[in-house]
Parts: C-alpha cells; structure tokens; sequence
C-alpha cells in the first residue's frame, strides 16, 4: 500500500517534469538555436534543411563582430551609460524610497506608476531637443540622463516596498538618542535594507542595458550602446547571419548571466514591483 | 557632496518646521533629489510636448502657433486610425496570450517536482533577454525560406508561412515574440499569488470529491483573481507602448500593416521630424494610456468589491 503510494507520487512527479519541460522547450530550443545560429558559416545558416550542431565551427564570427565594428567601444559605452545610470539612481532613489515610505506618501508613488505609463517615447521629443540645445548631443550625457527616466522609477519602486517592511522601533529608538533623520537612516535603516538595495540594483542594471528606443534617437556612431549597435548591423552593415547572431548573444550574454546568477533577487524583486504595481 | 547637502536641508528644514516633535521627523528632504530629477525628466518634458503639441513645428524649419490644429490633423488622419487598430489587436493578443501560458506555468512551477528550481530559472531568462537581441534571432527564424520555424511547421505538415514579411500575419508572428518574450512576468506574478493560497480548502474539497477541474475553477481561481488582475494591467501598459520588438523587426511594415501608434509616433518625430504633429500624437498616445489603465483599475475595484461582498 505504502510502496504504491511512493510509486504513484514519483510517477506524478515525473509526469510534471515532463510537462514543464514542455513549456520550458520553446525557450531552451531559441537560445540553443541563437548559439548555434552564431557558431556557423554561411554556408551552414543558410542550408536546408537546418543544421543545429556544425561540422565546422565558426568561432571567427565572435572575431568579426569585435573587429569590424567597433563593438568593443559599443560595450565600454554600455557600461558607462547603464553603470553611471544605475548608480545614479541608486544615490537619489534609496533615500526617496525611504523617505515616502516613512512619509506614508503613497499619493507620491502614483507619479512613479505614471512614470511606468507613460511612453518612453514621449520624453523624448522634448529632452532631445533640449540636448540639441546644450549641445551635448555627441557625449554620452544625454543617454545617462534620460536612462534616469528607466531606472530611478525602479530603485525608487522597490525600495518603497522595502522599507515599509523594515520595523520602526530601532529607527525610534535612535532618533529618541538624539539621532538626526539622516544619520537614523544612514546607520540605522540603510544596513537593514541592503537586499533591497542589491534586487533594485539588478533590475536598474538589466533594464538600463536593455533599452533601445532612447539610444537610436540620440546616439550617433561613437555613443551607440550595444543594442543600438546590433539594430545598426542588421539595417544597414551587413546581411551575414553568423556575425548577426553572435552579436546579439554578445549584448544579452551579460544580463543572461546575471539573471542566472541572481535569479533569487530578481524573482523576489520583480514578483514585489509586480504585485505592488496594481 | 551630496550628502553634505542632504544634512544641510536637513537641518534647515528641522528650523522651518511648524510643529516641532522628536517622534515625527521631517522625511521631505530624503524625498527632494528624486523629486527634482522626476520634474526634470518627468514633467518637464510632459508640459513641452503639450506646447509643441499646439504649434506647426517641424525641425529645421520656424514654428508657429497654430492652436488645436494638430489634433484636428490626427482625428482625421487615416494612418493614425489604422495604427490605433493595429495597437489595439496587438495589446490584446499580447495580453490574452501570455496571460494563459503565464497562468498554465504557475500552476505547474506551484507544484513540487525535481528540477523545479532550474527549470524555472530558465523558463524566466527570455524577459530578461535583450529585446533587440531576441528579436533580431526572432527576424532569423521568421525568415520564409532559410528559417527554422517553417522547417519545424513541415514536420506538423503545415505549408510555409511568410510570417512577418506578410500583412496578414506579421501582427500575429509578433505577437508570438512578445508571448514568448512575457509569459514569464505573468507566471512570476501569478506564482506569487498561488503561494498565498490556503491548503486546508482543497483538503475538504478532496473530501467532498472535487476533481482537478472543479478544484481550480472553485477554489485557485477566486483567489488568485487579484493576481490576474494585476497581471492583465501591467501586461496591458507594456503591450500597448511595444516598440523594441516591432521596431527592431519590421518598422511597422510590410507597407504600415504593423504600425502601432508608438511606432507611427516615432516616425512623425523622429523620420519626418513633425514635431509639432508627433508631439499632439504622444499626447493623445497618453491618455489612451491613461484611460485604459483607469478602466482596468475600476474593473480591479469592482472585482474585489464583490468579494466583499460575498464574504
């Protein structure tokens, strides 16, 4: 009776791995297809029918990709656009985070939801012109800034969450010792908030390196981030798959990586943004 | 630097204060820097584009005043209209979609299985995947003589398709990005939701002798009808400002059958640079936005009313 029931269970296990191996395949099969897509000659990528593991493998795509365009400055300017953008964020949106938490200002959040609404595009039209202006067009400033649109929203978001959840007696208890708010935030609140802290971190990090719609209106050949940079050799440098492909895998390999590694923060982080949200 | 600033505001705002108490201090100043950074990038630019909305404007050129002619141009544009219809089938799809495969995936990532942990950490990484990247592979597949999905189709001995290179189902083969691309926020929001669910109803329901079906149409789905909700509304935002995916694959072709209103947007501002025109679109754009989200919010508040209700 005993054994039966321990058979039915793992069968029943077994039979739920099967399915969400299922649901899980269209994911598995994309990016095996992308890694071989990016591994192949020409010849290879364009046979029918597919062929998914090469005889020859094409390792000298990832080469060209690095040597005929640019792509190393493409990724330093990522990195300082993203980075500079995040740690931006970081500075003014942990103490706005806790500051309308402690506020009880949850009106205030709605700016930060209508934030979310509106359409990146439409901050667009304006601050582009105004860097016109200020002639910063041709420095990687206006991207730093407008990436702020992306990521302070985020920080700020997650944030709030986290410090209505972190307990108000120690913050009390300091601030009756004679503690200014900034140095019962500092000392008190801040430490205590630190996973928040990194999940916000992630998120900025992975959506900032994502956004395309900002970099092709105002970066120019030498402040291309690398998405932009990848939309550029589809349109208009070359039409050859494998380099394509490689190039793609390059720019989402880091925060492919980082979802991998991290995978706890961001479901916790995302599953928290979301529900907050409505 | 910063900080000494922060101190100092601090500081001045404790002098300022009107109702002086140790208990309560002043949080205005933590909340100031975001708050400058939000009026610069934020409603800056919100109250520019309502004034460039109202002038004939296109860069290169002098602008001048011309009133509500813009959004008169827009009502009777044909193009816009049919980007509206485009918006419209696009969100939809892009909701109802991932919306069931979210839903399905929760409830089997909800159950225990071995493998779980890295079979979802895998099932989550097309959303966190470089839009431009994923749909430049996407572009690769979609390709009707070289791509891999017609090969694949053989198999289930459906003839080739033209995808996205097709007026007809280019909205469609988008789509299946966007699914593939976010189902997995909707299972992370609805596994949130299962995770709150109380076992002890579905002991008594097994007593009764529920089946599976009645179990969930009785017991999981009254409660995580709050979760849904959320997820149809964030779905809905995102869906309808799509622009990676649609951009990075077709531009809103072949001819303008996927134009949505945000790529039609973009081409007025920044192809024709019709600012004053494009600007008149963001704004209408918005409180399409707004509206929506208004009308899902209101569904939201209904739906728990009547839980209340039936409580």
């Amino acid at each position: 009776m005993a054994k039966r029931l321990i058979r039915r269970k793992t069968l029943d296990s077994l039979g739920l791995l099967f399915v969400a191996f299922i649901m899980v395949s269209p994911v598995i099969l994309f990016f095996l297809w992308m890694i071989s897509l990016s591994l192949k000659y020409e010849i290879d990528n364009g046979a029918y029918p597919p062929i998914l593991f090469p005889e020859n493998v094409a390792w000298s795509n990832y080469l060209k990709v690095f040597e005929e365009n640019n792509f190393l400055l493409y990724f330093w300017n990522s990195v300082l656009v993203t980075g500079t953008a995040t740690l931006l964020a970081l500075v003014i949106g942990v103490p706005s985070g806790y500051g309308i938490a402690r506020l009880k200002a949850e009106k205030s959040a709605v700016v930060i939801m209508i934030a979310r609404m509106t359409p990146g595009l439409s901050f667009l039209i304006p601050l582009f012109l105004l860097f016109q202006w200020t002639g910063l067009i041709g420095t990687l400033w206006p991207q730093i800034i407008i990436h702020l649109v992306v990521t302070v929203p985020i920080v700020v978001w997650i944030m709030i969450g986290y410090f209505e959840t972190t307990p108000m007696e120690l913050e009390e208890a300091a601030s009756i010792d004679g503690a200014t708010p900034w140095q019962v935030f500092r000392l008190v609140a801040l430490p205590i908030a630190k996973p928040g802290i990194v999940v916000s971190f992630i998120l900025a990090l992975i959506f900032s390196w994502n956004n395309f719609v900002f970099g092709i209106v105002l970066a120019n050949r030498e402040t291309r981030t690398l998405p932009v940079a990848v939309y550029n050799m589809l349109s208009f440098e070359q039409v050859s798959w494998g380099p394509l492909a490689a190039a793609a895998l390059i720019v989402t390999l880091p925060v492919l990586l980082l979802t991998m590694f991290a995978q706890k923060q961001i479901v916790a982080g995302l599953t928290a943004g979301a529900v907050k949200g409505g | 630097m910063a900080s000494v600033s922060i101190e100092n505001s601090v500081a001045n705002a404790k002098q300022k204060r009107s109702k002086p108490s140790r208990l309560a201090p002043n949080y205005w100043p933590f909340v100031l820097p975001a708050l400058l950074v939000v009026s610069a990038v934020i409603v800056f630019p919100w109250v520019f584009t309502l004034w460039m909305s109202v002038n004939s404007w296109t860069l290169g050129q002098p602008r001048t005043f011309i009133g509500f002619a813009n959004y008169v141009r827009l009502a009777q544009d044909m193009r816009f209209w049919e980007s509206l219809w485009h918006t419209a089938t696009y969100t939809a799809l892009s909701v109802v979609l991932p919306l069931f495969f979210g839903t399905l995936a929760a409830l089997i990532f909800d159950a225990k299985f071995p493998f779980r942990g890295l079979l979802r950490g895998v099932f989550v990484m097309p959303m966190m995947a470089t839009p431009v990247a994923v749909a430049l592979v996407w572009t690769m597949m979609f390709h009707p003589q070289l791509g891999v999905l017609n090969y694949l189709l053989s198999f289930l001995g459906i003839g080739p398709q033209e995808w996205i290179y097709n007026q007809f189902t280019v909205i469609p083969s988008l789509v299946l990005v966007e699914t593939w691309q976010w189902t997995p926020l909707v299972m992370l929001i609805v596994l949130g939701g299962l995770a709150a669910v109380p076992r002890e109803p579905y002991e008594s329901a097994e007593i009764d002798g529920a089946n599976a079906w009645q179990k969930f149409r009785y017991l999981t789905m009254p409660m995580i009808a709050p979760f849904l909700m959320i997820a149809v509304i964030i779905r809905s935002i995102d869906a309808i400002k799509s622009f990676d995916i649609i951009y990075a694959m077709t531009q809103g072709g072949p001819g303008t059958a996927s134009e949505t209103i945000n790529i039609y947007l973009y081409n007025t501002a920044f192809a024709y640079y019709d600012i004053g025109y494009g600007s008149a679109m963001a704004v209408v754009f918005f409180f399409i936005i707004i509206a929506l989200s208004f009308v899902l919010l209101m569904v939201r508040q209904r739906a728990n009313w009547s839980d209340m209700e039936t409580k």
